[in-house]
C-alpha cells in the first residue's frame, strides 16, 4: 500500500485533501496515538480512519447526538422568544440594562444558527413565539408568573431559571457527543456562554433586589437570601430558586436529577469522591458548591422546560 | 519527545509561523521520498519542536492525566494569583461586607477548591507544585489586578473549551464541565466589575448580530460562541506568570 501514491491520486480529484485530511495537523496526532510506530500491518486501518475522518463528515448524527441537540435546540429557542419577548415588552427592561438583554437574546439567536447547522434536515423546526408560555401556565397564560412581561424582577427570576437550565443541559448532553469532537467542541463553546449569562443575569438581580439598580456588582451576595438576591454563581441550591414554592417551583433547576449519583443537586461537595469541603482552608460547604456546576439529565431538564411551553406543542416531550 | 530522524530539527513544521499548509505538503512528500512505510517513525511530527532551546519545561504529560495536569496548573496559577491578592493594599484597603470582597474571597476558595481537588484526584500522577512569577502584577493596584484576573479566567474558559476534544472519559469530560461554566461565571463578573455589560464580548466570544433588528432567530452572522484556545497557546500565556523550572508544555496536545 503506497499511502503517498493515494493522497496524490486524491489529489488530483479534490485539491483540498490535505486540508481535509490534517486541519491542524491532528492526523498526525492519530498516528502517534497507536503506538508510535506505525507499522505496515497496523497502516490500512489507520488509513481507513484518517479517510473517515476526512470525508466521513457528512453522514447521519447518530441518534442519540441528534436528541442531544434538539433538545438544546429547543432549550435555545425558549430562551431566544423569551428575551425578544421581554425586550419588545415596552419599559419592562431599563435602559441600562437593555444592551445586556440584547446581547444574550442575539447570543441565542447564534446558538439555534449553530444547531441548525450541525443537525441539517434533522434540526426541529422553528417553535415560533406561539409555542411558550412564559407564564409557566403550558398555555393558559396565567401562571405563577403572569406578570412576567410586565414586573422585571418576575422577568428575572425567570431568566436565571431558564439559563441555569440551559447550563445544566448543555453540561449533562456533552458526555454523548464525545464521538463528534467539533459538534462536542461548539457545545462546550456555547457552554460557557450560557454560563456568562447566568452570571450577569444574576448580577443584574443582586442589584434590582438588593437596591442598587444600576450596577448588581456593588451588591454583595446575601446568603440569607439567596431567591432574590443570589451570587453570581449557584450557591448550594440557592435556596431553591426566584421561585421554590410556586407551582411549577424553580426548585427543580438546582435540585438532583436522574440518576442523583451522575446528577447531583447543585449543592453537591463531593467530586470524583473527593470531598472538596476543607475547614482549615476555609472551604465551607456553601465555596465547595459554588466552585462546581452540576449536570442535569435530559428528562428533568423537559420536565422543567415543560412548565413555560402550551401543552399543544410536542417542544420539550 | 520520541526519538526521530536528524532531519526533523530543520523541518518547516518546526517555525510556528511558517506556512501551515505548504508545510504539510511538504512533510507528506518529504515522508514518502525518504521512507519507506513499514516501520515509520511519525510519533516525531508532534508539534513540540517550540521547546527547542528551553529544555525545562515540564510536559503535562498524556492521555487524561496530562489533560488533568494541563487543568491542574492553570488552576494552581488562578489559586495562587488570589492567594496573593490578598497581600496586596487593593484587598486589604475593601469594607469587610463589600461586594467586591465577598467576590474575590469567594473566586479565591473556588480556585483553591479546584487545585486541591485536581491534586487529590491525581495523586502520585500530578506534576509538582508550580512557582509562579506575579511580578508583573500590581497587587496594590485595583485595575492591575482585575485586568490581570479577568486574563485569567478568560484563559481559563478558553482553554477548559480548547482541551475538551482531548479528554477521552465521559466522566472527566465532565469534572471539566462542572468547573468550566464556574470560570465562566467568574469571568463575566470580573468582566462587568471592570466595565458593566461586557460579560460577554468579542475578545472572548464570536458574538452574534442579526441581520435586523426583527430578524428571525438564527438570522445574522456570528456564532455567539466562546473562542477555544488549544493548549499551546494557553499555555505560552500562562508561562509569563511561571518562574523557569515551573514553565510547561502539553505537546501531546496540539
Amino acid at each position: 500500500m503506497d499511502l503517498l501514491k493515494l493522497i496524490s491520486d486524491i489529489e488530483k480529484v479534490d485539491p483540498e485533501v490535505y486540508e481535509r485530511l490534517d486541519p491542524r495537523r491532528r492526523v498526525f496526532r492519530h498516528f502517534g496515538l497507536a503506538g508510535k510506530a506505525v507499522t505496515a500491518a497496523v497502516l490500512p486501518g489507520l488509513v481507513s480512519g484518517i479517510f473517515q475522518r476526512a470525508y466521513g463528515q457528512t453522514s447521519a448524527l447518530t441518534p442519540e447526538i441528534q436528541g442531544v441537540l434538539n433538545l438544546a435546540l429547543s432549550l435555545e429557542y425558549l430562551e431566544f422568544y423569551f428575551y425578544d419577548s421581554g425586550l419588545k415588552a415596552g419599559t419592562l427592561i431599563p435602559a441600562t440594562d437593555r444592551p445586556a438583554f440584547e446581547t444574550i437574546r442575539n447570543d441565542e439567536s447564534g446558538h439555534i444558527k449553530v444547531l441548525r447547522e450541525a443537525l441539517g434536515s434533522a434540526a426541529i423546526p422553528d417553535p415560533t413565539v406561539g409555542a411558550f408560555d412564559y407564564t409557566g401556565g403550558r398555555g393558559l397564560i396565567a401562571g405563577p408568573f403572569a406578570t412576567v412581561f410586565t414586573d422585571y424582577k418576575i422577568f428575572l427570576g425567570v431568566a436565571q431559571s431558564f439559563v441555569d437550565t440551559g447550563v445544566r443541559a448543555y453540561k449533562g448532553g456533552a458526555p454523548v457527543l464525545m464521538p463528534n469532537k467539533d459538534i462536542l467542541e461548539s457545545a462546550l463553546n456555547i457552554h460557557s456562554v450560557e454560563a456568562r449569562h447566568s452570571s450577569h443575569v444574576r448580577t443584574v438581580r443582586r442589584a434590582v433586589e438588593g437596591g442598587n439598580p444600576s450596577n448588581g456588582t456593588s451588591v454583595a451576595g446575601n446568603l440569607a437570601n439567596l431567591n432574590k438576591i443570589p451570587k453570581s454563581w449557584i450557591s448550594g441550591i440557592d435556596n431553591g430558586g426566584a421561585s421554590p414554592d410556586t407551582t411549577p417551583s424553580t426548585r427543580p433547576v438546582y435540585d438532583k436529577g436522574n440518576p442523583e449519583a451522575t446528577y447531583p443537586a447543585e449543592s453537591n461537595t463531593t467530586q470524583a469522591g473527593a470531598n472538596i469541603v476543607n475547614a482549615a482552608a476555609g472551604i465551607t460547604a456553601a465555596a465547595a458548591s459554588e466552585a462546581f456546576d452540576e449536570p442535569l439529565d435530559p428528562t428533568t431538564v423537559k420536565s422543567i422546560a415543560r412548565n413555560f411551553v402550551k401543552s399543544t406543542t410536542t417542544l420539550f416531550v | 519527545m520520541m526519538t526521530n530522524s536528524a532531519s526533523q530539527s530543520t523541518e518547516p513544521l518546526a517555525t510556528p509561523s511558517a506556512p501551515a499548509g505548504v508545510a504539510r505538503r511538504d512533510f507528506l512528500r518529504y515522508t514518502g521520498a525518504g521512507a519507506a512505510l513499514a516501520g515509520l517513525f511519525l510519533a516525531g511530527c508532534d508539534d513540540d519542536t517550540d521547546e527547542v532551546g528551553d529544555a525545562a519545561l515540564l510536559d503535562v504529560g498524556t492521555g487524561d492525566t496530562g489533560i488533568l495536569n494541563y487543568a491542574y496548573a492553570l488552576e494552581q496559577l488562578e489559586a495562587a494569583f488570589y492567594a496573593q491578592i490578598k497581600n496586596g493594599s487593593y484587598y486589604k484597603g475593601l469594607a469587610a461586607s463589600s461586594a467586591e470582597k465577598q467576590i474575590l474571597d469567594d473566586l479565591s476558595l473556588h480556585e483553591q477548591a479546584h487545585a486541591d481537588f485536581f491534586k487529590a484526584a491525581l495523586a502520585g500522577n500530578a506534576i509538582k507544585a508550580l512557582e509562579p512569577d506575579f511580578s508583573k502584577i500590581n497587587f496594590d493596584d485595583r485595575g492591575s489586578v482585575l485586568t490581570n484576573a479577568q486574563a485569567f479566567e478568560d484563559l481559563g474558559v478558553a482553554a477548559y473549551n480548547g482541551a475538551g476534544r482531548f479528554i477521552q472519559s465521559a466522566t472527566n469530560l465532565t469534572l471539566a464541565g462542572k468547573i468550566v461554566s464556574v470560570e465562566a461565571r467568574h469571568a463575566a463578573l470580573i468582566r462587568d466589575l471592570r466595565q458593566y455589560n461586557s460579560f460577554v464580548a468579542s475578545d472572548v466570544v464570536d458574538v452574534f448580530t442579526p441581520t435586523s433588528a426583527t430578524s428571525a432567530p438564527g438570522v445574522g452572522a456570528g456564532t455567539g460562541k466562546e473562542r477555544s484556545k488549544r493548549p499551546q497557546e494557553v499555555l505560552a500565556t500562562a508561562n509569563q506568570f511561571l518562574k523557569a523550572g515551573s514553565r510547561l508544555s502539553a505537546t501531546n496536545f496540539s
